[in-house]
Formats: structure tokens, C-alpha cells, sequence
């Protein structure tokens, strides 16, 4: 079974170059190489008590002795940074792949200053890839210089942390303009990507799905907008483009999903396979194979590159729940989920599992935004810290909920049948530690 | 109004996607739900900007949204004027968090401009000094019960605004604080309240799926147009209340108390650094 606590930070597809590395780590100035030695040293305490991957405590430890030690690590790198509220951590693995060799990335999610001066300590690639917490775009990209952002997507989740969609938008928007040089490979399906990523120089991305609940007024005026207008084109190219009264419509997308493939700037159609499943997947890796375009990489090897990723980060692994066997997903908010429940055969007994810590969002509101209709009828597992809100949301929806705190109970008390799990951010990573016997087992 | 086994209660959702950020949809499928579930049957009818509101509906829902969505909101009701001629003849209308902020007779809009409201509740709102994020418990206020007559038990919930809100003479609180901010204004008696009620237009804090939370509220709710209604199997809900009062309030209460004391020794500290200041300057 794949253990992704061996999960490394270091991506290696390619026979490394030594052009690929920066020079010895005397690059780094005293204040520096002292503030990243007591943070291995903080990192490893913290491990071996059994406080998680320390990756976190680390870095804090690294910037309390060294604010400016991003920087400092970032510099004489190509950095790629990518954000958005869904499918950060997915495409952030599938630009590392895409650009192929040895790349400094953050693959374990842990996407703020701290996570980010770790991954950066670990390796001294020349490329780096790395994904930033939708609010900590500013801070990152001051401090890594990216010549690359991702923008994917900007929808509600965690209304109790970031409050407001168009709030973070704004926030975009003027780290882009103060980095006038940085290309922003951006979402022109979201209006509020898009208003954002209008203020940098934008290689637009149209990666088929279309979530219309958090773009429903104009970012820029506050009038209702138009989803009704077809596009051009066949396949995913017909889907509705967004326009506005005051003149703010969908950009055109230089790359656009196609029914088995993407269509490139100049026209072309470049067909492509994924392991990873699911129509969501194709379209991050689209935004994968535009990034990699961006930095020199030809679209061809691009797309072979990122095809052949099977796992990201434990995710779409298979969990051994003593004896029955469940594939994994993490969704963490509306749109997330409805993308997961759509990858659900009708044959499938699920079980969901739901969290309200900080780092998941403390406000469960959102369950209620989430299309659990689609259960109606079926008995599905209730588990994870609030699995009493999930019991209501889909008793309300119309399923049975069989509730249990033990994930494995869980297994054994639900109908047999292809099983599937999906869970919540915290409640996914306590998943994986429980069955892999590790922390909380 | 249709008693049970006549026609179908009409639910109105207004506007879901101008006021509807927060899983408001919830409130919705509860009350339907929870008509179904008495065999009664329930007619949802969703409404979208640009589309005319149903004058007939017995219940209206208003959800909560950003400042720019409010307004928009606000002005299109107006235009559209079925929903206060409904809270005229006695239709049920819950407003939540901003939408509940809209059905007063001013709060701030975009640019925290003051703009008129609907009306319809007795209320101003203003801005809090402090955003007001977290887990809610209020106890019912005096005079707020159930269709004969019964207390309405506590109500629990989230709320996540910005808004201070001001009850006058017609207006009457939901319910008075136990651990939260609620309308964030201490009424005249001076307890801290919760929501506001007026005939059958209630407003509230509790955002989101409030309804899902509270039971007896959604059912006091539907009686405004069926009547006292039967009891129902309530036992998922009721283990979602015992989890939020045993395992997620008494943390938001320490949180709560954590940050009055962090205040209290601000203010102390404050005052004599003033004071020594002046021992200074003499």
C-alpha cells in the first residue's frame, strides 16, 4: 500500500542535471543558516513527540529567527506558485511532474510561510513549485518572485476565515499589480479569477466545469451576470460563457478542455491520458500543462508528464479498512464535494467523513450547500468529528445515515458493496493515520 | 391560508443566489422535509433575480450575502413589492443575517452606506466594533412560543456579520444571549439579544441552515400557515443540539471569556500609563 507519510518533497521524473541545483548552501547568509538549523532541530523534536510531520513547527521556528529567510531561500530559484480554493494541492503535483527533473515543492499541503521555508530547506532544486493559501498570495509572491501564478478557482469555504470571495479577489488583484512581470495562468470561467488576474498579464484557462453558486454578480459592477450565452466551439468549448452589462465578460481561453484533450493557443488540439480520475483532474491538469508551457517546457512532454501522476498526497489512495477495501477522497467545500459526488458509481456504499477544526473551518453551514440529494435513498456512513451535522444534512436529503465515530466499525456496519470514503481536510489526514496504525490508532 | 390536507404550503426561496452564501438553501429543504415527513404536502418555489416573487407564498426565505448582493437585492424586493404586500396579509417571512439586516428599516449597504430597508421589522443596523464570528446560544426570549403556547427551547447556531443591531418599540427579541453577540446593541433592560420577532416576520443572526439546528423554530415557522403541527421523529436533530451543547459551545464560551479578560487588562493597562503620563508632565 502507498504510505504517503514517505511521501517525499522532492519530485524526481527525470535523470537529474547538476545545472538543476542551486550552489552550496553558503548562497545563505548567517542569520539565515542558523534560523534553518534550529528549525530542523524544532522540526525533529516535534516529530518524534509525535506532533505530526513537524514540517509546520519547523518553519515557524525558521521565520521567528529569520523573517526574511523565504526570500533568502527562494532567491537564484524559478518559482511556480499556485492557489485557488480547489485543486491546489492536485495541480501544484502536476506542474512539479510537468516540469520535469528535480523540483523544490510543498507537496504535503502545508501552504503558508512556514510549510513553504521548509520544503525549501529540503531541496535545493533550481525549480520550484509551491502551493500558497488563497490569503497568503501576497506574502508568498514577495517573497519567492514567482515568474509563474496559478490562479484555479475562487469559491466559498471557510466563510468563517476569509469571509467574503470577492474579498480575496481584491487581495489577487493587487499582488499581481505589484508584480507587473508575473504571468498568471488563470481560470476565465471564474469572474472573480478573472477580475483578478486582468490586473497581471493573464494566459487565460477555460478547464470545463462551471460552478455559477459564488459568481452570480459581477465582480466589478454588482449587477447579475449573464451565464446564459453559449460558447464557441464543440465539446467543453459549448459550455456557457459569463457576461456582464457593463462590458466585464469571460476573456477568450488561450488553453480550453476538450472532449479528450485541450486546445492550445496556436489551435492545435493536444490529446491527452490522466491516471488521476475525475473531470475536474483535467481540468487542473490543463492549468498544469499552461504553467509548464509558460517556463519553456514543450506542451507534448507536458501533458505525457502529468499523465503518468497517479497519487497526490495520499489522495485517490486505497484505504485497507480490515479487509475492506475503500478508495479516498478529500473534498473540502461545496464545489470540491460536488465534484466528488460526482465520481461516485451508483453501486457504492459511501462513507464521509466531516471535521470543523481550524484548519477545515469551524462553521459547518456549508453542508447545506452541497448537492447530498444525490444519496437520497441510500445508507451512508456519518463519521468524523461532526458527523451530527452530516446525520442531518442527509437525513434532510432524503438518505439513511448509519452514525459511528470508528471509521473501521463504520466498514463493517454499512451494506456490502464497492465501498468509497470521502472526507474533510483534517478528518482525510486522521483517516490515513488511523488505518495506517500510526498516531491515533 | 391552507390548513393541513388542503393545498400545498408554498415556500418561496428568494433570491438564492444574491442572498445565499451561506447554506441558506438549508432552511429551504428542512421545511419542506419537515412537511413531508407529516405527509402534508409543501410546494418549493426558488426564485431568481429578474423573475417576478409569487404574491400567494406562505412562507418567504432571505438568506444572507455580501454588502453589494444586499442592496441589489433590497431594491429589486422593492420594485417587485409581492413579498411586503405577503407580510401584509400575514404571510411567514424569516429573514437571516443580512437578509434579516434588510427587512428593517435601514442598514449599512456597499460602502457602508445607510440604505432603506424593507420595513417589515422594526430595526436599524449599524456596524460592529468587531466582527462577530462564532457558535450561538440564546435562550427564547419572553413571548417567543410555539403555536399553543409552550417556551420555545434554546437556539443554537453560527453566526459570521458585521452588523449592530437596534430594536425599536414594535420589534421584540428572538431570544437573549448566553454565548455569542447576537444583535451585539443591549436591548433598553439592558440583556444582550438575539434576532427580533414582529407578528410573522422573523429576523435572526443564526446563519446558514439555522432551521436544520433549531426544530421547534422551523415548525413555529410552518404553523403560521398550517396550525399547531403533530410531533415528528426528531432524534438526528437532537443529537446535533446535545453535540453543539456538550462538545462545541463550552469552547466558543472560553474563546468568549478569554478575550473580555484580554480587554478588561487592555483598558486596566491603559489607564495607568495615562496616569503616569501626567505624574510626568507635572
Amino acid at each position: 500500500m502507498f504510505l504517503p507519510g514517505h511521501y517525499p518533497d522532492r519530485v524526481t521524473t527525470a535523470p537529474e542535471r547538476t545545472d538543476d541545483r542551486l550552489p552550496a548552501a553558503d548562497r545563505l547568509g548567517l542569520r539565515t543558516r542558523i534560523a534553518l538549523h534550529a528549525g530542523r532541530l524544532a522540526g525533529g523534536l516535534s516529530r518524534r513527540l509525535g506532533r505530526g510531520s513537524g514540517v509546520v513547527v519547523r518553519g515557524r521556528v525558521v521565520l521567528a529567527l529569520d523573517p526574511d529567510a523565504l526570500s533568502a531561500l527562494a532567491s537564484g530559484r524559478r518559482s511556480v506558485v499556485i492557489t485557488g480554493t480547489n485543486g491546489k494541492s492536485t495541480t501544484t503535483r502536476l506542474v512539479a511532474a510537468a516540469l520535469g527533473g528535480s523540483v523544490a515543492t510543498n507537496s504535503t499541503g502545508a501552504n503558508m510561510g512556514p510549510g513553504i521555508v521548509s520544503a525549501l530547506d529540503d531541496c535545493d532544486a533550481r525549480s520550484a513549485v509551491l502551493e500558497a493559501d488563497e490569503l497568503h498570495v501576497p506574502s508568498v509572491m514577495r517573497a519567492t518572485r514567482p515568474e509563474v501564478v496559478v490562479a484555479l478557482n475562487l469559491t466559498r469555504d471557510q466563510l468563517d476565515r476569509t469571509h467574503e470571495v470577492s474579498r480575496t479577489s481584491q487581495v489577487w488583484a493587487r499582488a499581481f499589480t505589484a508584480q507587473p512581470g508575473v504571468v498568471v495562468v488563470a481560470n476565465a470561467a471564474d469572474p472573480h479569477v478573472a477580475d483578478a488576474a486582468s490586473s497581471g498579464r493573464p494566459i487565460w484557462v477555460d478547464p470545463g466545469l462551471r460552478w455559477t453558486e459564488d459568481a452570480s454578480v459581477c465582480p466589478r459592477c454588482g449587477a447579475v451576470l449573464d451565464w446564459s450565452q453559449p460558447g464557441a466551439g464543440s465539446g467543453t468549448e459549448a459550455l456557457s460563457r459569463w457576461s456582464c452589462r457593463c462590458g466585464f465578460a469571460m476573456p477568450t481561453p488561450d488553453y480550453a478542455l476538450t472532449a479528450d484533450g485541450v486546445r492550445l493557443p496556436d489551435g492545435a488540439h493536444l490529446a491527452f491520458d490522466l491516471r488521476l480520475p475525475g473531470e475536474v483532474n483535467r481540468g487542473n491538469a490543463i492549468f498544469a500543462i499552461a504553467a509548464a508551457v509558460a517556463l519553456g517546457v514543450p506542451a507534448e512532454q507536458a501533458a505525457d508528464r502529468v499523465g503518468a501522476v497517479e497519487v497526490v498526497d495520499g489522495r485517490y489512495a486505497t484505504l485497507d479498512l480490515d479487509g475492506r477495501q475503500a478508495p479516498l477522497l478529500l473534498a473540502k467545500n461545496p464545489a470540491g464535494w460536488a465534484a466528488a459526488l460526482s465520481m461516485i458509481p451508483d453501486d457504492a456504499v459511501m462513507a464521509i467523513g466531516i471535521n470543523a477544526r481550524i484548519a477545515d473551518g469551524t462553521d459547518t453551514s456549508w453542508l447545506w450547500d452541497v448537492p447530498f440529494e444525490r444519496l437520497a435513498g441510500r445508507v451512508v456512513g456519518a463519521t468524523g468529528d461532526r458527523r451530527d451535522d452530516l446525520a442531518v444534512r442527509l437525513h434532510y436529503a432524503g438518505a439513511t445515515p448509519v452514525v459511528e465515530a470508528d471509521l473501521v466499525r463504520l466498514a463493517h456496519l454499512l451494506p456490502e458493496g464497492p465501498m468509497v470514503v470521502a472526507a474533510n481536510y483534517t478528518a482525510f489526514r486522521e483517516m490515513r493515520r488511523y488505518v495506517e496504525g500510526g498516531l491515533n490508532a | 391560508m391552507p390548513g393541513p390536507g388542503t393545498s400545498a404550503v408554498r415556500i418561496v426561496h428568494v433570491y438564492p443566489n444574491l442572498l445565499g452564501t451561506y447554506g441558506d438553501a438549508g432552511n429551504a429543504i428542512v421545511l419542506c422535509a419537515r412537511l413531508r415527513l407529516r405527509e402534508l404536502p409543501c410546494e418549493l418555489i426558488v426564485v431568481e433575480p429578474g423573475q417576478a416573487l409569487p404574491r400567494e407564498g406562505d412562507v418567504y426565505l432571505l438568506g444572507g450575502g455580501e454588502d453589494a448582493k444586499q442592496t441589489a437585492a433590497v431594491q429589486m424586493m422593492r420594485e417587485d413589492g409581492a413579498l411586503v404586500a405577503a407580510a401584509g396579509r400575514g404571510a411567514a417571512v424569516v429573514g437571516i443575517c443580512a437578509g434579516y439586516q434588510l427587512l428593517g428599516t435601514t442598514f449599512l449597504g456597499v460602502g457602508g452606506i445607510p440604505t432603506e430597508g424593507l420595513g417589515l421589522l422594526d430595526v436599524t443596523t449599524g456596524r460592529l466594533e468587531r466582527r462577530a464570528v462564532g457558535n450561538v446560544l440564546a435562550r427564547a426570549a419572553a413571548g417567543v412560543v410555539g403555536p399553543e403556547g409552550e417556551p420555545l427551547p434554546d437556539l443554537i447556531g453560527f453566526e459570521n456579520h458585521g452588523g449592530a443591531t437596534v430594536l425599536g418599540s414594535a420589534a421584540r427579541p428572538l431570544g437573549i444571549m448566553e454565548i455569542g453577540v447576537g444583535n451585539g446593541v443591549p436591548s433598553t433592560t439592558g440583556q444582550a439579544t438575539e434576532g427580533a420577532v414582529q407578528g410573522s416576520v422573523f429576523g435572526t443572526y443564526l446563519h446558514g441552515p439555522a432551521l436544520a439546528l433549531n426544530p421547534a423554530l422551523a415548525d413555529l415557522i410552518l404553523s403560521t400557515a398550517t396550525g399547531p403541527l403533530g410531533p415528528i421523529d426528531d432524534t438526528l436533530p437532537e443529537a446535533l443540539r446535545r453535540h453543539r451543547r456538550l462538545h462545541v459551545l463550552p469552547a466558543t464560551e472560553r474563546a468568549g471569556r478569554v478575550r473580555s479578560v484580554v480587554k478588561l487588562l487592555r483598558r486596566k493597562d491603559s489607564a495607568p500609563s495615562g496616569a503616569s503620563a501626567t505624574l510626568s508632565g507635572r
